[in-house]
């Protein structure tokens, strides 16, 4: 109750609407001299899955961090449905994040909680107006989701890399959010599991319609489940188009890169 | 008066820790100010509250118990001695009473609340920190500083008077315990001549005042869990600058607080 409380007209509107969930605006981010963001600008929509691709280093992890508020921006802004992450007010970052599912690149479960706990947490803190059965309920609901139901009582320690990764999935979901960040989210894991996260990240997208973010190293999972491509190199985008786009283009860093990794 | 940037970096680095020690204080003043915002704000983390005066309170019982125990002990005997030379034996009771409720037992359970908890938060936030616990907490629209820190620092503030009290009472029953090994002496005569005069003003200030030592283990604790750098070398240093801080700062609390309680309880 209080999560859709908090909503904002500019949030329904774009719920309503076919404005960008996220729009990126020349966001700059330096860290000491080293400049790893200069002036990145981008759209998602909603149903779209843009992949930010790049070398270790150029920033693109700083750019999610910057997306969710946890980061300010040197320069430019990150708008995620209409609120502006660096400027708005504790509670307008706060109900923007609550639209917003992030899964760390290490899936950075609570190590103290259960796997149901870690789906729940969201819940218990944001929706109140659920009864405890019917919050045990949606936690199912989401472990069923992501394959891993009957895992409940499990901690995070004794499940593998790639079922951390889905348990942070399902908490990221647990909120019904229209904005989904993805940090590497098939980083460290073996082909079959990479596969499957790419399966269950597009079954998501179709049934959920997320503006979606992922940043990732593989140009294989970024193959099957983007839209759109943004390759970075030195904190810029050098390229923003489709698979196909990429692979037409004449720049040695960008043939570079798709070949490299096909 | 600018100063260029060729004189400005040697004195920088010469007056390095010390604008280290500035930028310290600062950022722990900004981080009071938020955790007292986010106090005073509800939704108000109760269950959270209630799990950690549990692992700070409870749990710390039998260590501060030990302790308090051990002060009695030493306490009873030391004094016999000094007391015995000078004729002033019959004010044994007292003696034990007066110097466990008053002083040994705040500062020693401040101490060791310091050592247990102090290193236990650190680490425990720490580890959340490099771990991205604490941003994943925050990603989901919670305040890390509502739902760790200040549940934390409240837990300390109550649970330190209730620990002291603890101390206090096994630290005058093992007082009488030595006494009454040495000399046997009722446990009801030890405790009529040892409370001979008291006032509650005797023993409330010493007792209320670990409040504040409460305040300063939890705050600098979980600013130190906070503020953790890098893997496992950062948890270790947050666990020790944990530890290290707060004790120093519990025992710079007592010289102050024993003046304060002297000017406003004479």
């Amino acid at each position: 109750m209080q999560a859709i409380q908090d909503s904002t007209q500019a949030e329904k509107n774009i719920a309503e609407t076919n404005e960008p969930a996220i729009v990126i605006e020349d966001v700059t981010k330096s860290f000491g001299e080293q400049r790893v963001l200069d002036g990145v600008s981008f759209q998602v929509k909603r149903g779209e899955t843009v992949a930010v691709l790049g070398r270790s280093g150029t920033g693109k992890s700083v750019l999610l961090r910057i997306i969710v508020g946890l980061q300010p921006p040197d320069s430019g802004a990150a708008l995620i449905l209409g609120t502006n992450m660096a400027t708005a007010s504790s509670a307008d970052i706060a109900a923007a994040r609550k639209q917003m599912g992030f899964l760390f690149q290490h899936a950075a479960l609570y190590d103290s909680l259960t796997v149901a706990e870690n789906v729940g947490f969201p819940l218990t803190h944001h929706r109140q107006d659920l009864s405890e059965s019917q919050r045990r309920d949606r936690v199912t609901e989401l472990l069923h989701e992501v394959g891993l139901e009957g895992h409940d009582d499990k901690m995070p320690s004794d499940i593998s890399g790639g079922m951390q990764k889905r348990v942070g999935l399902a908490r990221a979901l647990a909120l019904d959010p229209v904005v989904l960040l993805l940090d590497e989210p098939t980083a460290g894991l073996d082909p079959i599991s990479s596969g499957e996260i790419d399966e269950l990240v597009l079954k998501l997208q179709k049934e959920h319609q997320l503006a979606s973010i992922v940043v990732t190293h593989d140009m294989i999972s970024a193959k099957t489940i983007a839209t759109r491509i943004a390759l970075m190199d030195k904190g810029k985008i050098v390229i923003e188009g489709s698979f196909d786009d990429l692979q037409k283009s004449d720049e040695r860093f960008v043939s570079q890169f798709i070949h490299r990794d096909l | 008066m600018s100063t260029t940037p060729a004189v400005a970096e040697p004195i920088r680095i010469r007056f390095n820790p010390i604008v280290a020690m500035l930028e310290w204080f600062g950022e722990l003043g900004i981080f009071v100010w938020q955790v007292l915002r986010a106090m005073v704000t509800p939704p108000f983390q109760v269950a959270e509250f209630v799990r950690q005066l549990d692992e700070i309170g409870a749990k710390s019982i039998p260590l501060v118990a030990l302790a308090g125990s051990a002060i009695g002990v030493v306490l009873a005997l030391e004094a016999r001695y000094s007391l015995v030379r000078f004729g002033a034996k019959a004010l044994l009771p007292s003696a034990i009473v007066f110097s466990v409720v008053t002083e040994m037992s705040p500062i020693v359970t401040g101490l060791v609340v310091s050592g247990r908890v102090g290193a236990g938060i650190g680490a425990e936030l720490a580890a959340m920190k490099v771990t991205e616990q604490i941003d994943a907490i925050e990603a989901s629209a919670v305040d890390p500083r509502k739902l760790l820190a200040a549940t934390r620092i409240l837990a300390c503030i109550v649970a330190l008077p209730l620990l002291t009290l603890a101390a206090s009472f096994c630290g005058v029953l093992m007082g009488w315990v030595a006494s009454t090994l040495v000399e046997p002496i009722s446990l009801q005569r030890f405790i009529e001549t040892g409370f001979r005069g008291a006032g509650f003003k005797d023993f409330l200030p010493p007792t209320f005042k670990t409040c504040v030592y409460g305040m300063i283990i939890g705050t600098v604790a979980c600013f130190q869990g906070m503020r953790a750098k890098g893997g496992a070398e950062g948890v270790g240093s947050s666990a020790t600058t944990s530890v290290v801080l707060s004790s120093l700062f519990v025992i710079l609390a007592d010289v102050i607080l024993v003046k304060v309680i002297l000017l406003l309880f004479p």
